[in-house]
């Protein structure tokens, strides 16, 4: 498949489309670096040969403070292994030369995209193919950063909502959000968890009134249940640390696990 | 003296949205936005409020030992020969540190705003037993984030808060020092906000933090500069503070913010020296150091070309963190205060110096300013004042010292 839209077009055509089979959107998360190089670009490919919906990627950073100890573990390997930020977006430029055409967003802290220059950093993002930034330590009062280039760009800038939210931020996050909105499933941070939390369906329907924004449940989404229950609650939802762990018990079963959490939204 | 030591101007910086000119902000995962905007809206409340002020106020004379007094180092400056040497002695509040005066103000406004549950992040331990000692007396139940490095250079620190009834958790991740206890008290924050209050021990993080703690250090600059100038008839031509996070410095320097003519002199670690790479000068090095993001908040950043936050090294636990409040970074860049350093071997020379000529085993942190002092008063006029912060008494470093001084 050929892409024909880019950035927050290209987004916004990935939940149009899972919007038409009736289901949710899946997008597992990778580090590019974890466990190396060449075995995180080796995931992507075999995840998007399955016809996942768009990818988070990954880039490391020393402290991740919204990070669990799965996600801490992962990019201090990747770290180890000298993943730089530059390295990322060469990544992404040699995914989409190898044909991959699924949305990916570029999930980093925000020190080391300064430290590489915000604006610098979103050019070099957008024409190495990426669609969308998140950076989970950057909230809308500090989105000046990257909002001017990333509109230049037609980049998507990610914003997130959490069960703290009131109504004072989903407003302002809505009212700055391209893409979609992040919403974190529950109040902590990344790490797989055993059930998904039981206010889910109320804390959705709170977030729906508000705002036409597609919703991305993020944190804690673990299994192909997990993936039944969203389903139809959600646009669209990601995977990151328990893909990990399930990686510890090799590449294989890493990648059973993402074919039966995709096989999960989609049958019927 | 008044009751009004807490100060807080509003017409001052930081701005609505926590800048110190280009420094500060708020750089944190959405989940913790609604309870600093609560923090913020319970602290402008307090600070509004007599009363919270009087019980602070009441508690720092009957319980912390305020004021604390300004002791002349007579013997030190006499044989350095130059200018009169001043200690502020915050080694003699209660718990041996300037830690508490954060600690009580923080823990009071917990209470106020009816959490019970306080968790805090330690370096030197300093601001854990500060922390656990304010917690066991207002009654709340305290957890401490420590690294591993730090629990085995700080042990009597960890036994004393164990002892007060705090809950000290191992930090084993990163560099396994203050800058990783303060990710985890982070973690631990985003995922119980709703019952928990964090007491950040500096002046760093995101907005209100800065503010607050600066706020609540205040009393060291306010008494001092009444203090000097009853004793000296002056105001001091310097004030010399170490700076780890920086509150101790901030402290002391808020109240001698619009005195021209008093210079302002942070001293950072300088660690095994600038050209070893193994050190925390944030502002010394910038070969290394360069505005950035950590832990909240814009300020100087030790990192990799990449990005990538460094390893630091000092002597001192309470000085070895790789960003700096942003106060400071705004200060040094209008040029109202100067930043230095100094290294592990100054600030080894200089806690036994002080010790043995004038009978006062000053922390290690401390220990850093007096050796800027002590650089600097034979230079000066026999009529000039230096006022140093001796930010906190020694007594946790001994195992530290007597270690590197066997070898």
């Amino acid at each position: 498949m050929t892409r024909h839209q880019h950035g927050t077009a290209a987004i916004e055509a990935m939940f149009a489309r899972a919007k038409t089979e009736k289901r949710a959107a899946f997008l597992p998360y990778f580090c590019i670096g974890y466990p190396d190089l060449r075995e995180s670009l080796r995931a992507i490919e075999a995840a998007a040969a399955l016809g996942v919906d768009g990818f988070e990627i990954g880039m490391p950073f020393s402290d991740p403070i919204a990070d669990g100890p799965t996600i801490q573990a992962a990019t201090q390997i990747a770290l180890d292994n000298g993943t730089t930020v530059r390295q990322c977006l060469a990544a992404v430029r040699t995914l989409r030369e190898k044909g991959i055409h699924q949305p990916m967003l570029m999930m980093g802290y925000a020190n080391p995209l300064v430290a590489y220059g915000a604006d610098r950093f979103v050019r070099d993002a957008r024409a190495a193919g990426a669609d969308g930034l998140i950076v989970p330590d950057l909230p809308p009062e500090e989105a000046a950063l990257f909002a001017d280039s990333c509109a230049r760009e037609g980049m998507a800038l990610i914003f997130f909502l959490a069960p703290t939210s009131n109504d004072e931020r989903i407003a302002l996050a809505t009212a700055n959000a391209t893409g979609f909105i992040y919403v974190v499933s529950l109040t902590g941070i990344t790490g797989a968890r055993k059930d998904l939390p039981i206010y889910l369906t109320d804390y959705i329907a709170r977030l729906r009134a508000k705002t036409d924004m597609p919703l991305v449940l993020g944190f804690g989404i673990s299994t192909p249940e997990h993936a039944r229950q969203l389903r139809r609650l959600t646009d669209g939802f990601i995977v990151a640390s328990a893909l990990i762990r399930a990686w510890e018990r090799g590449f294989d079963n890493m990648h059973a696990l993402t074919g039966e959490i995709f096989a999960a939204i989609r049958d019927n | 003296m008044t009751d009004m030591y807490i100060q807080t101007d509003l017409s001052d910086l930081p701005d609505e949205r926590g800048y110190f000119g280009e420094f500060g902000g708020r750089f944190v995962p959405e989940t913790i936005i609604p309870a600093l905007d609560e923090l913020e809206a319970a602290y402008a409340e307090a600070m509004a409020d007599p009363a919270f002020h009087r019980e602070l106020s009441h508690l720092q004379r009957t319980y912390t030992g305020r004021p604390t007094p300004i002791s002349y180092a007579r013997r030190l400056s006499e044989a350095l020969g130059g200018a009169r040497i001043y200690l502020k002695r915050e080694d003699l509040a209660h718990t041996g540190a300037h830690k508490i005066n954060n600690a009580l103000g923080q823990g009071l406004l917990a209470k106020r705003m009816g959490k019970r549950r306080i968790i805090a992040e330690t370096g030197a331990g300093q601001h854990g037993v500060g922390t656990a000692t304010a917690m066991a007396l207002l009654g709340l139940e305290c957890h401490v984030y420590m690294g591993t490095v730090d629990i085995r250079r700080q042990q009597p620190n960890v036994f004393r808060m164990k002892l007060l009834g705090a809950e000290v958790i191992p930090v084993t991740s990163g560099s396994r020092t203050l800058k990783d206890a303060i990710n985890e008290a982070m973690r631990d924050w985003v995922t119980n906000v709703e019952t928990t209050f964090y007491l950040l021990g500096s002046a760093l993080g995101p907005h209100p933090y800065p503010k607050m703690v600066r706020d609540f250090q205040s009393v060291i600059g306010a008494e001092a500069r009444e203090q000097i100038q009853t004793l000296t008839g002056q105001l001091p031509e310097a004030c010399i503070a170490c700076v780890g996070g920086g509150s101790n410095a901030i402290g002391l320097f808020h109240a001698f913010r619009d005195d021209e003519n008093t210079e302002l002199i942070g001293v950072e670690a300088g660690g095994r020296g600038i050209e070893s790479s193994e050190h925390a000068a944030r502002f010394a090095d910038l070969d290394i150091s360069r505005p950035g993001i950590l832990h909240g908040t814009r300020s100087f950043v030790m990192q990799n070309e990449d990005g990538q936050i460094m390893k630091t090294h000092s002597v001192s636990a309470g000085l070895d963190y790789p960003s700096v409040g942003p106060e400071h970074a705004h200060l040094r860049q209008l040029e109202r205060a100067y930043y230095t350093m100094a290294t592990d071997e100054e600030a080894l020379e200089a806690f036994q110096v002080l010790s043995k000529m004038e009978g006062i085993i000053p922390a290690l942190e401390s220990a850093h300013a007096v050796a800027e002092a002590i650089k600097r008063a034979p230079t000066m006029p026999r009529d000039s004042v230096l006022l140093v912060n001796l930010s906190g008494r020694g007594d946790k470093d001994l195992d530290t010292v007597i270690g590197l001084l066997d070898d």
